[in-house]
């Protein structure tokens, strides 16, 4: 059946901000739909309040509305635009809620607006536990034995009726939020508790634990016509128990026979068929290893997060099919997009094994609880294309960036066995570099098998690889062996460390003796048929299937997975400089190994090599192609860090040199830049040696900011206001490399601002100055920032620009600059240069309209600013107000402290956009996902620096109605210097009520809580933090958010007031 | 590991490792795309006398068991693999897929570019192909390989010599073994019919004195135009019993109703094959093991209608007979390996068993 002609306006949800559990993989599937249905000649209308995708480009969509993901703001959208119908399924779960309640709410009805694809029914019963049961049960398919509780007593019953271990799934929630393994009734009431809390609907799903069995996926489509096919099966590595999220995954399944293959297959075609779904559908199934019993444990009726994994491993493009059947077409119709000449309507043949690695936060949350549960607390993922299974692993290893490009762990060696027991048994995020400790120690594939429940299969590959390990080491320069080890996919480091040379020897010799990868096709069909998909992966074999053109090429280098600090904002500045790249007549080349993101959608740049993004892997793809040269400043700290290397093997990189990247990073050479060009800067050091930083430190006076050299969003970075305090970080510190020194500068106080430039050399523009909320002391990531400045005044914003000028010259930069200043009075101090894409790129992008990173890429490629109609100076400012509010995943990661300081902890950011910066920032703040009561309470728990300061914040709480509760300390101050009413609550552990029960008891809307200088985490502070973060109530550290809060309910807030007394006359 | 070498009629050569066992052996190289079902592949009597490529490259994951055979003896000439397990790992796995091979007298080369060799078959179609000692002289092997005929008795080797009854209550079908494959006798026993399996050359008259309900024409190995006596015998028993054929017995029906086969490039092989069945617009995924087709021209005037077409190559995958009952699938609705979506043809097998008695019913009473 062709397309639908009855609608013609389609409304489409994005997903909203990033948190953990719902990424980029929903701007890969969203700017995919979209574009499919423009292909289709419908006008599109997108509402998705993220800035930082490519899918909000106005490219992408006809119309975009960056407006909060409320019913509210999305009836307002679909008043304003009369769409004929709406398509919820791309917008993961959150476009899907959003979706389901304006059908609850008669909003679709009402203005006539047809819901697109799968049927509300039908969603309903998947996502409803209830409903989900009874249709399981119906189709007689298996689901383990479970019981849906509202209360924690029924949870109990249910506990004491079948026995533990049991697993809590909170429903309607993301990624699993909320739910876990529980052992014992403490834990099951805990984390029920929890979980009804954070569900939606108040309703649990306690199940029996069928911890061990295999964890496997189906990605299946179905079409109107009742045509099915399943797009990819995935195999867990990691058993039933881990969230799927958290587990490396292998695609297709490694140790089901066809026999169980198929079975599951008819399981989860006989599901999709059941619930009509029309379009993608992901199905989780656990099989016992011993039988072939197994249980249904989930369906998400939508694209998802596995459903882009698949994507990317298969090459078919789920959600651009899945849009076109939710308008009416079917999979024998739509053709296949890779061969170009079969169908739709066909199940990819993989002729290589794909792993995928999720990413965890912890490098950040030192302090964070790492062990895996049925929470996701994976900020990202990689994934990885092989011939072997080894060879996909290790390239996996090599593409998370965790420091390590090997199976190899140099802590793991030092744990004594008992803990390694523990931790092999009890997963947490390193447990892959303990299985090879295992291993290397001797255990037996049996051993960890009795521990881990993790396949043989799995181990003995792993196995395989320690095993080489050990040939590597009694074989030194052996080719026979080199050639083995490369075939496995071992990395040149791990040879470099295991025969001690360097890995430029390593790479001289394979170059003497031609031992190369060649690289094979990504093309769905195992190459029976001709393809021409530019998408490859690298490989040691024989036939090399990527054809190098005569045309003139450049490479970039993409971000790799998503982690805090180091988001989606680059994959976008990626893509679009890409287009940028294709628009002035190169070949663009891209190497990334992010399964989530646009930029590794194939028919984004003119070929796509999905490959680690280490400096073996990239100069392999630099010896076959041999570009003019890399662009590195879009990418991240991960391009950037490859460019000395690059540079050392003669490759050119384009843009900004390194050289201007060493004077912004290299602590002397920056003072020395700043001190020529007459720029203020906060006083400061970089101290070669731990022994130093104390004298230094006093030389400078507290308090100071510490931090190591080359970091990625301020790792490790703290203010430290004593000696004493000084000490505690150093001894904290003693991993950091000692090749890069640790700085301290004086912390100064004072609004920050930041700049994002464009330099082609000669001229430079600053698109837009934006102003921080926070003051200096909040990472820039987790800061509100507000364009156009509220505050500055022209001699500051001049100040500015006359900086980022100077700057630009001075380090001839060719391409984008990000520079952050300290604004004290009309003084303005140069605090940070990254002469490269910052993380603000797409904001700045999308409420200027400058394409920045486009116009960037034309002056690295040697355009002129000047022929594109730009002279130095500040653009005009926009006439709206927009914020970036930053959105963090704290409720998804227990024991992590959400003070907000100089280290990041944001996942993601939404935007808000208004005429007055009030408007805006509601907007921005509703979008984040924050609620903003206009009455209730507030605790208020301030450190005594802050005091005085909080005093103002009480009162206009006050003035505003609401009710003041105060800990001791704090409350005493308040009555004694304020006169204003508040109720004295008493500390943790006391006598209720005390903090944590009016918490607790919902008394509270907002929590106000500073630290102490020098206060420990897990203090009294820490516990409330968290306290306020698992009750989803704003936990507001720094006193700037709370005054700019203020300020929007004091603007949205009618308070009552009696009129003046009117004389009466007559 | 021993050093062996994969040689091409076309003078190609492929250095392995040998597995299995360690004879020389020549064979038409095809390959096969899917992900799983390795063990129903080699057992598969179908691929006799082949080489057959398997384009996953692990190989022998879940190793071999006792149940997933689709025949007791193998015919498979060679296995071709990029890497085959040496530790298997799955409950039911009783031993290594190299320790089958030795065991079957199979030899297997792995260390192989599979998907350079499947490029290679995929544009100049299969060929023949040998699997000798590293030490072998090329030249001489593709000389010879140019200069060798494969036997064309294929279905002679793979069919049973003497028939045997699978007992059940139900209908009474008797199945004309090309080389079949268990999964057939799988499925209709599961329908609780009763199996009469016959030798390929048993004749029309001997099979309708076994007064059957129905009778299947099973897959086979080749070309159908090497049986012509299977040919005389079909022409024989259509219209007087209702007659089920699969891929090889699907080109035989063709054949006997008067249309002709031909050989393609390099086949269908997999589990993936998209069909459609032109009668309710819908399309399928198919389980897929031939060389030859039917000419889709050739069926005018045979009394055949086109009811299957491949959707990516337009090949005929099923036809009809407009008047007698009888219809046929070129590819394998049995599965084992991949998708079971078209296993209701068995129904239909025996729902067209009961129409046609329901038919002479009719006749008698009138």
């Amino acid at each position: 059946m062709p397309k639908r002609t009855d609608i013609q306006k389609i409304l489409v949800i994005g997903s909203g901000p990033i948190v953990i559990g719902q990424a980029a993989e929903f701007d890969y599937s969203g700017t995919q739909a979209c574009q499919a249905l423009r292909e289709e000649g419908y006008y599109v209308i997108l509402a998705n309040s993220n800035p930082a995708t490519i899918m909000t480009d106005n490219t992408v969509a006809d119309k975009v509305y960056m407006e909060p993901l409320t019913e509210e703001f999305l009836t307002k959208i679909i008043r304003k635009e009369h769409p004929d119908a709406i398509l919820p399924t791309l917008g993961g779960q959150t476009g899907l809620n959003l979706a389901m309640e304006l059908v609850r709410k008669g909003v679709l009805e009402d203005h006539d607006v047809q819901l697109l694809g799968t049927a509300p029914e039908s969603i309903q019963k998947a996502e409803d536990r209830e409903l989900f049961r009874t249709l399981m049960h119906e189709l007689n398919e298996p689901v383990p034995e479970s019981e849906i509780v509202h209360t924690v007593d029924e949870a109990v019953d249910f506990a004491n009726l079948i026995g533990y271990p049991l697993i809590v799934r909170p429903a309607y929630t993301l990624g699993g939020t909320g739910g876990g393994m529980c052992y014992n009734e403490q834990e099951l009431r805990e984390i029920t508790h929890n979980g009804l809390v954070l569900s939606p609907v108040n309703q649990c799903l306690i199940e029996r634990n069928i911890a061990g069995f295999k964890e496997i996926e189906y990605e299946v489509m179905r079409d109107h016509k009742d045509q099915a096919i399943v797009v990819c099966n995935m195999e867990n590595i990691d058993p039933v128990g881990i969230h799927t999220g958290d587990s490396i995954v292998v695609a297709p399944s490694q140790t089901l026979s066809d026999r169980e293959y198929h079975l599951l297959r008819n399981a989860s075609l006989k599901i999709i068929r059941s619930l009509e779904i029309e379009g993608g559908c992901n199905v989780q199934l656990a099989l016992d290893p011993y039988s072939f019993q197994y249980y249904v444990i989930e369906v998400n009726p939508r694209v998802s997060r596995s459903s882009a994994l698949a994507s990317k491993a298969t090459g078919y493009p789920i959600a651009k099919i899945a849009a076109k059947i939710a308008v009416g077409y079917t999979l024998d119709e739509i053709i296949n997009p890779i061969t170009g000449k079969t169908y739709s309507m066909f199940e990819p043949a993989l002729d290589y094994v794909v792993t995928k690695f999720p990413r965890f936060p912890f490098d950040k949350f030192t302090t964070g609880d790492r062990r895996l549960g049925t929470q996701m607390k994976a900020t990202g993922e990689v994934m990885a294309i092989g011939r072997n299974l080894e060879e996909s692993l290790l390239k996996g290893i090599r593409s998370l960036e965790m420091g390590t490009e090997e199976l190899y762990l140099a802590k793991a060696e030092k744990l004594d066995e008992e803990t390694l027991n523990k931790r092999l048994k009890r997963a947490d995020d390193e447990r892959i570099f303990l299985l090879a400790e295992a291993l290397r120690r001797g255990y037996s594939v049996d051993q960890i098998f009795d521990i881990t429940k993790i396949d043989r299969f799995f181990l003995n590959s792993l196995n395989k690889i320690i095993e080489t390990e050990k040939t590597l080491i009694e074989n030194k320069n052996d080719i026979a062996v080199l050639k083995e080890a490369k075939e496995l996919g071992i990395a040149d480091v791990q040879i470099a460390r295991l025969w001690n040379v360097s890995i430029d020897e390593v790479y001289a010799l394979r170059q003497k003796e031609n031992v190369f990868p060649v690289y094979k096709m990504v093309d769905t069909c195992a190459a029976e048929f001709e393809s021409e998909t530019p998408y490859f992966y690298s490989t040691y074999e024989t036939e090399n299937e990527s054809v190098v053109t005569d045309r003139k090429k450049i490479l970039v280098l993409g971000s790799g997975p998503i982690r805090i600090g180091q988001g989606i904002e680059f994959d976008y500045a990626t893509v679009h400089s890409v287009f940028a790249i294709k628009e002035l007549g190169y070949e663009a080349i891209i190497m990334n190994n992010n399964p989530e993101t646009v930029s590794t959608d194939f028919t984004i740049s003119d070929k796509l090599y999905f490959e680690p993004l280490t400096l073996e892997d990239v100069m392999h793809v630099i010896e076959l192609e041999k570009p003019e040269g890399v662009i590195v400043q879009f990418g991240g700290q991960t391009a950037i860090n490859l460019a000395e290397g690059l540079e050392r093997r003669g490759v050119k990189i384009l843009g900004t040199g390194l050289e201007a990247i060493d004077r912004a990073e290299d602590r002397d050479k920056f003072e020395v830049l700043l001190d020529e060009l007459h720029l203020l800067r906060p006083e400061g050091k970089a101290v070669p040696k731990l022994d130093q930083a104390i004298e230094t430190a006093n030389e400078i006076g507290y308090p100071v900011l510490v931090r190591p050299s080359y970091v990625i969003g301020g790792s490790r970075m703290e203010i430290v206001y004593s000696e004493k305090e000084l000490e505690n970080y150093l001894a904290k510190s003693d991993n950091i490399d000692s090749a890069h020194p640790i700085l301290i500068d004086k912390y100064l106080t004072g609004m920050e601002a930041e700049v994002d430039a464009i330099s082609d050399g000669e001229t430079t523009i600053v698109p837009g100055i934006m102003e921080h909320i926070e003051r200096a002391g909040v990472h820039s990531g987790d800061s509100m920032a507000v364009y156009p400045p509220q505050r500055l005044s022209e001699a500051v914003k001049e100040k500015c620009l006359d900086a980022a000028v100077k700057i630009s010259k001075a380090l001839k930069v060719k391409g984008l600059i990000n520079i952050q200043f300290i604004i004290r009075g009309e003084d303005v101090y140069v605090l940070e240069v990254n002469p490269r894409a910052s993380r603000t790129i797409p904001f700045l992008s999308k409420i200027t309209g400058v394409t920045m990173a486009n116009i960037a890429t034309k002056c690295i490629l040697g355009e002129k600013l000047a022929n594109m109609g730009y002279e130095t100076g500040i653009l005009p400012e926009q006439d709206l107000v927009s914020v970036k509010i930053p959105v963090f995943s704290f409720e998804k990661l227990r024991s992590v402290d959400t003070i907000l300081g100089p280290e990041m902890k944001s996942t993601g950011e939404a935007i808000g956009y208004d005429k007055t910066l009030e408007k805006a920032l509601y907007k921005g703040l509703i979008a984040s996902g924050l609620k903003v009561p206009q009455e209730g309470g507030v605790l208020l728990t301030v450190a005594d620096k802050d005091k005085a300061e909080m005093l103002e914040v009480a009162e206009r709480f006050h003035q505003l109605g609401f009710v003041l509760y105060a800990t001791q300390g704090t409350a005493a101050y308040i009555r004694e210097e304020g006169d204003i009413p508040v109720v004295e609550v008493g500390k943790v552990g006391l006598d209720e009520p005390n903090v944590l029960s009016i918490i607790e008891e919902g008394k509270v809307q907002f929590v106000v809580n500073t630290l102490n200088s020098g206060q420990k985490p897990r203090s009294d502070g820490f516990l409330i933090r968290r306290q306020a973060v698992e009750h989803g109530i704003a936990c507001l550290t720094n006193l700037d958010t709370v005054n700019a809060i203020i300020n929007v309910i004091d603007s949205t807030t009618f308070t009552a007031k009696p009129i003046s007394q009117q004389k009466v006359t007559q | 590991m021993r050093k062996r070498n994969l040689i091409l009629e076309d003078g190609t050569v492929f250095e392995g490792h040998g597995f299995g066992s360690e004879t020389v052996s020549r064979g038409e190289i095809v390959f096969n795309t899917s992900m799983t079902g390795y063990q129903e592949v080699i057992t598969d009597p179908s691929y006799c006398g082949q080489f057959v490529t398997m384009t996953y490259p692990l190989i022998g994951n879940y190793g071999i068991n006792r149940d997933d055979y689709e025949t007791v003896t193998p015919f498979i000439h060679g296995l071709i693999v990029k890497q085959y397990s040496e530790q298997p790992s799955n409950f039911r796995n009783e031993e290594t897929i190299d320790s089958f091979l030795k065991a079957n007298n199979i030899p297997g080369i792995s260390g192989i570019d599979t998907r350079k060799l499947t490029r290679i078959i995929r544009k100049h179609g299969t060929m023949k192909a040998a699997i000798v000692s590293a030490e072998e002289d090329t030249e001489k092997v593709i000389k010879e390989l140019k200069n060798t005929e494969f036997s064309r008795d294929q279905v002679k080797q793979t069919s049973t010599s003497k028939p045997y009854v699978v007992p059940g209550r139900g209908r009474r079908v008797v199945l004309v073994d090309f080389g079949a494959k268990h999964g057939i006798l799988r499925e209709l026993t599961k329908r609780d019919c009763q199996i009469t399996v016959v030798p390929y050359d048993y004749s029309a008259a001997e099979i309708l004195r076994l007064r059957p309900d129905g009778v299947m024409l099973t897959n086979g190995p080749g070309d159908p135009k090497d049986v012509p006596e299977a040919i005389e015998m079909i022409k024989g028993i259509l219209g007087k019993v209702p007659i089920f054929g699969i891929c090889l017995g699907h080109q035989l029906l063709s054949l006997a109703c008067g249309a002709n086969t031909e050989k393609m490039k390099f086949g269908h092989r997999g589990a993936n094959h998209p069909v459609k069945d032109l009668k309710n617009d819908k399309t399928y995924l198919t389980s897929q093991n031939h060389s030859y087709a039917v000419n889709p021209d050739s069926l005018e005037n045979t009394g055949l209608e086109l009811t299957q077409i491949a959707i990516n190559d337009e090949t005929v995958e099923g036809v009809k007979h407009i008047t007698h009952p009888a219809f046929s699938v070129q590819y394998h609705p049995e599965a084992s390996p991949g998708p079971e979506d078209t296993n209701y043809l068995f129904d239909e097998f025996l729902k067209l068993m009961d129409q046609q008695e329901k038919k002479q019913e009719v006749h008698i009473n009138a």
